[in-house]
């Protein structure tokens, strides 16, 4: 955009001293005019230049593959011999009579109410925590955060053990209060659960980074003039740290959301979906069709109701709620 | 004029010669392979190219190591998929229809034309052949092939009173046993389970091995049709449920595969069912004296094969199809099928094998070694249909659902029957 605004003004400035030479002269608006042309088409031409990388990029490995995807997602797929022909809507349908696809859904569902509100409101109250003044702070802050560091796959190796019937760290520990042992991811009642306890173990502590470089923009004057006004800690928290934090929690939000529909590493690596799909999750579901069972057009219908998931997420999220986030 | 138009020919002809040795030096093979079982595998199997390119001066292998049986399979259909398959691949056995779907792989057949050739073909075991070919072709070699056994605690089964040295044979033998081997602390808290039967994962495996004990087969040999509604099917299913159920001598819901070697050296369970894969790991790791045998039978004895064969891509040229058949043939000599089954525990897939000094001495000093060849008797192909990955999760599905208890065994394989009926449906025409 400033480009153009930038090229509008020079338009501008070199038409009136030319008007000023030659008042009404023909050649002389002609030339001035070819300046400008000039002009314009070398600083548009630089701007595209500029702009010619990330946009290669961008229409490379977003915007193409997304495209293409909705065009797959109207075709069959093609097996050896077989092409791919057009069939409409016919992928669309088959979602809609396909239980598992619906199970993926409600799982991701679950999945997402549970570990969004949960892992946020953690990373608020660890970064309230450890950017008080407290013995110990530094290391308290490093330990929040090694989640955080380790990929995804170690942890969700780490979790196998503790849950592990029988001798499972879990199990152990509920052995000392005579609990039997507890076939965790065994069961369709606590594998969901189980996935959860993971994701928020591993989210809260990068949640709580933004937060607490969040706390320490908040200038430490209005505590003080809070604590002269006598204001409670809660009520400060609520009516000044809080408010003052709401872009930082939009942005968290917008991460957490993606992020839930984004990680499954846990899900290949702990469970494979299983027990009978009880811990099946969307990308987890597309993974399985695309690259297990090789049926690339429904896996593109499929990766289209996930992108408009996406999509309409985000535009809640920053066209109704982002009017909301800053303090007035 | 006459010398130098001669000195050029020559020089031409060197050329040409120098060329041709050259490209025939240069037969590049790419050849993925899979890690499924404990152990150094990678290096056994670069040992083995290593002495192959030494007697084949003239051949280069280049072995990848790809994963997984799971992302083996996934890499070499998106490298297809890509354009630049690998030249020769050992993935699952049951991975045939999906390679011949996707008319990716060449019949071994085809190739091998020769007596001796033909002598090599039908040197395998039977058993392992059946998940090997269709249509009257040989799509796959065996080569990591197994089987499933039990394996038992003998320490577990003298605290309880049983004979150590004898195994259950049966069903009802394994069921009474079971009852026996299963401790209970005051709690009613379970502290030794009797049985494990794994169900995580790849459940239909070792359904499949209760399936074929009840007499049942789950599918034809063209891989077209599924046999899951068959009362039969269901009976080894509900077998299956009430052993956590009923019987209570198995642990609820899902079994994991994994984990079931560490419970069963940890002494949490008295006798375990898995692949002989891991037999080389439960030598080195059980701190106690075990048993391996052949699984008990209810109207027969019986158990899938399982693992890899070799299998030859389409995209290769006729030097690189030479060379992948002197490479299959090297690597199933019986000499080397005996080395490979004892450093791993793989079922040595030709019976030449068993005959090698090597491997008399091996079974003269660990008999376990030769149980799953022994089974072998009356094995039956793993279950492999057209649309694999797909007809198989429908029926993984199925036999969780019904472990799990949201469903009764007959609704599940019910539904699972429907599901594969629906995938299957284009290829039965």
């Amino acid at each position: 955009m400033r480009v153009f605004r930038l090229t509008d003004s020079r338009r501008r400035q070199c038409a009136q001293p030319s008007s000023r030479l030659s008042p009404g002269g023909r050649e002389g608006r002609n030339s001035c005019r070819q300046i400008a042309c000039e002009l314009v088409t070398r600083t548009s031409i630089h701007g595209w230049l500029l702009l010619l990388p990330a946009a290669i990029l961008l229409v490379a490995f977003t915007h193409y593959p997304a495209v293409a995807t909705v065009i797959h997602s109207f075709f069959s797929t093609a097996r050896g011999a077989r092409e791919a022909q057009f069939i409409g809507l016919d992928n669309y349908r088959d979602m809609i009579d396909d239980p598992i696809f619906w199970q993926a859904l409600r799982n991701n569902a679950v999945f997402c109410l549970f570990t969004i509100p949960t892992s946020m409101a953690l990373a608020l109250l660890m970064a309230i925590w450890v950017n008080g003044k407290i013995a110990g702070r530094g290391f308290l802050r490093l330990a929040f955060f090694t989640p955080t560091i380790l990929p995804m796959i170690a942890v969700a190796n780490i979790w196998l053990f503790f849950y592990t019937p029988g001798y499972g760290l879990i199990d152990q520990i509920g052995g000392l209060f005579g609990l039997g042992e507890h076939n965790w991811l065994g069961s369709r009642d606590t594998v969901l659960g189980c996935l959860i306890v993971v994701t928020v173990w591993k989210e809260a502590g990068f949640f709580m980074i933004f937060y607490l470089a969040a706390l320490q923009q908040i200038s430490p004057v209005l505590g003080e003039a809070a604590a002269i006004e006598g204001a409670g800690r809660w009520y400060f928290f609520r009516r000044i740290t809080f408010p003052l934090l709401m872009p930082t929690t939009l942005f968290v939000l917008v991460n957490a959301v993606i992020n839930s529909f984004r990680l499954i590493d846990h899900v290949v690596a702990m469970t494979k979906g299983g027990p009978d799909n009880a811990s099946a999750l969307l990308l987890f579901y597309i993974y399985q069709v695309g690259f297990r069972f090789w049926d690339t057009g429904y896996a593109a219908a499929l990766t289209v109701v996930l992108l408009a998931i996406l999509a309409l997420s985000a535009l809640v999220q920053f066209l109704f709620l982002e009017k909301r986030v800053h303090y007035q | 004029m006459r010398y130098v138009g001669k000195t050029i020919v020559a020089a031409l002809g060197a050329t040409l010669l120098l060329a041709s040795a050259s490209a025939r030096a240069a037969v590049e093979l790419s050849f993925y392979y899979p890690v499924a079982v404990g152990g150094p595998i990678t290096k056994i199997i670069d040992g083995m190219v290593a002495d192959f390119e030494k007697a084949n001066p003239d051949a280069k292998i280049k072995a990848i190591y790809a994963g997984t049986y799971q992302e083996s399979i996934t890499k070499a259909l998106t490298a297809l998929k890509s354009g630049e398959p690998p030249n020769l691949a050992v993935l699952l056995s049951t991975d045939m229809f999906t390679l011949i779907d996707e008319d990716a792989i060449l019949p071994w057949n085809q190739l091998a034309t020769s007596a001796a050739d033909k002598a090599w073909l039908g040197s395998f075991y039977p058993g392992f052949m059946a998940n090997s070919q269709t249509g009257g072709k040989i799509w796959g070699i065996p080569f990591q092939r197994s089987t499933v056994v039990q394996y038992w605690n003998k320490v577990a089964f003298k605290e309880a009173g049983l004979d150590p040295e004898r195994p259950p044979t049966s069903w009802a033998e394994m069921v009474a046993f079971g009852q026996k081997l299963t401790k209970r602390d005051a709690n009613g808290n379970v502290t030794q389970w009797g049985l494990q039967i794994p169900s995580s994962g790849f459940p239909y495996w070792l359904f499949q091995a209760l399936a074929t004990e009840n007499d049942a087969t789950l599918m034809n040999e063209a891989g077209t049709q599924v046999n899951f509604a068959n009362p039969a099917v269901v009976e080894a299913l509900q077998f299956f449920v009430d052993l956590s159920r009923k019987d209570k001598i198995m642990p609820a819901g899902i079994v994991e595969w994994g984990t079931t070697p560490k419970d069963f050296f940890e002494r949490k369970v008295a006798m375990i069912w898995t692949t002989t894969g891991n037999l080389t790991n439960v030598k080195t790791n059980a701190p106690f004296e075990f048993g391996v045998a052949q699984l008990p039978a209810k109207r027969r004895p019986g158990s899938p094969t399982g693992g890899g064969n070799f299998y030859l891509f389409k995209k290769t040229t006729p030097e690189q199809r030479a060379v992948a058949l002197a490479f299959a043939k090297f690597m199933t000599t019986p000499e080397r099928a005996a080395e490979w089954g004892i450093k791993t525990g793989y079922v040595a897939v030709r019976p030449e094998a068993w005959d090698t000094p090597e491997m008399k001495a091996y079974v003269a000093g660990f008999p376990a070694a030769a149980v799953a060849r022994d089974q072998l008797k009356s094995a039956v192909a793993e279950f492999s249909t057209h649309e694999n990955q797909r007809v198989t999760q429908a029926l993984n599905d199925g036999l969780q659902a019904a472990l799990t208890g949201t469903k009764t065994p007959e609704q599940a394989m019910k539904d699972a029957q429907r599901e594969a009926d629906r995938i299957l449906r284009p290829y039965r025409k």
